[in-house]
């Protein structure tokens, strides 16, 4: 899916006001689509609003605009409020902390970052050439996949704010603590060698005048925001259109058996079946938001979903130039059973 | 002439910084010759600390991020006055 390019602005003024007219465009569009469904489900296709089909469809005709329009909307005010986020200040700020007050920072500052596995080696790298230790740094690098942008959009949008905020805390809580554990367990002999000598010729401070103004933040978040969607689309599509399908045709408490809070062995199941999908993040979200009303317990369907955005293949591919492969496996056991017991908490408290 | 270097293992972000110096200085016509970085150890020699970084000259000027064409072509017409 392409986008059109932002029309070239000469001013701040300019782009605040092509905002402002965006986001009015947005709010009409998207207070108006439950509307739009019924009218296209149940008086121009005459289905029943009681029928498997038509629950079915008028679920997708409402769902599929209202996520588009949601992460559209959601994911450009991230990726604005990310070209805030400088990594070398937040190295800086790190450096300063211990460990525990260290762990906190980090998790926070990887959620808040945008994470692309390509730069999680240069950063990985630069926080150990900083001095910082190697379980502050796992906490960085644990919470920033885990908190992924598209994952947290599409909870809010089908799940409520409740469940986003419980997902962004647990991610930012696994982040410290299996940071913290990792910390303890001297890991440093299976980092590759060549992390320790590589050596900074120049401090990384960025030359000339540099500083960003309103035109390129906007400008990197439409271009970011497009990206994502022109990735992520299909996905979104598909997901709930199978989605939709056990919305409609598949009976209530069909999951309560195998995917409920009574099935002990769901969650840790949810958990190994969620670490080799990885790019299907955003079509796996609409699939278990329509388990989660067949039955299905809210924690063993927010471990399966931390799973798929925070253990993937791609990455560990990516972290072997930098870690040993023993390493890359504790890493992958501690992460998993943090998600697992984090999983089981909410079961028991929910 | 001047040097540009495009720092990053070859992810999509590096390829699209790439296309766009290069679409910026061939649109304002000026001479350069661009290198692309893949290895950590060089990378990482210049401090940044998120791929994909733009280097002209030996200067660190954007990192994390793909600048605007217009900024480009300005740090680029700085950078060669500077030399001259």
């Amino acid at each position: 899916m392409r986008f059109p390019r932002l029309p070239s602005l000469h001013d701040d003024r300019a782009a605040f006001l092509l905002i402002g007219l965006l986001v009015s465009l947005w709010l009409i569009d998207y207070n108006n689509l439950q509307m739009v469904a019924d009218w296209v489900t149940y008086s121009l296709m005459g289905l029943s609003p009681v029928s498997p089909l038509g629950t079915a469809l008028n679920f997708f005709v409402y769902d599929v605009p209202k996520i588009l329009l949601l992460l559209a909307g959601m994911i450009f005010l991230i990726t604005l409020l990310q070209t805030f986020v400088d990594t070398a200040k937040v190295r800086a700020v790190v450096e300063r902390r211990g460990e525990g007050i260290g762990n906190v920072m980090a998790a926070l500052f990887g959620a808040i970052t945008p994470f692309c596995s390509c730069s999680s080696v240069p950063l990985f790298i630069g926080f150990v050439q900083a001095g910082i230790p190697l379980g502050i740094t796992f906490s960085f690098l644990i919470t920033s996949p885990i908190m992924n942008e598209v994952a947290f959009v599409m909870l809010l949008g089908l799940f409520g704010w409740k469940v986003a905020v419980l997902y962004l805390v647990s991610g930012i809580l696994i982040g410290v603590v299996a940071g913290l554990i990792l910390g303890r367990m001297k890991l440093e002999r299976y980092v590759e060698p060549f992390v320790y000598k590589v050596r900074a010729n120049q401090t990384g401070h960025l030359s000339l005048q540099t500083k960003l103004t309103w035109v390129d933040r906007f400008g990197q978040a439409v271009d970011s925001t497009r990206d994502i969607l022109s990735k992520v689309w299909l996905f979104v599509i598909i997901g709930i259109g199978i989605g939709a399908f056990i919305h409609g045709f598949v009976p209530e408490d069909a999951l309560t058996g195998i995917m409920g809070e009574n099935a002990w062995w769901s969650v840790p199941a949810a958990v190994l079946l969620g670490i080799p999908l990885y790019s299907n993040a955003a079509g796996v979200i609409p699939i278990v938001s329509a388990l989660l009303g067949k039955g299905a317990a809210l924690g063993t369907v927010l471990a399966f979903m931390m799973s798929v955005v925070a253990l993937s293949l791609p990455e560990m591919i990516i972290l072997r130039k930098v870690l040993k492969p023993r390493l890359i496996a504790i890493f992958v056991t501690v992460v998993a059973i943090s998600i697992i017991i984090t999983g089981y908490l909410f079961n028991l408290v929910i | 002439m001047l040097q540009i270097k495009v720092l990053g293992s070859g992810c999509q972000n590096c390829k699209r910084l790439e296309a766009e110096t290069r679409a910026a200085l061939d649109e304002a016509g000026i001479v350069y010759e661009l290198l692309k970085v893949t290895e950590y150890d060089d990378i990482m020699s210049y401090g940044i600390l998120s791929t994909p970084g733009l280097v002209i000259n030996e200067q660190v000027l954007a990192a994390g991020r793909i600048p605007r064409r217009q900024q480009i072509v300005d740090w680029a017409r700085q950078l060669q006055t500077a030399n001259s």
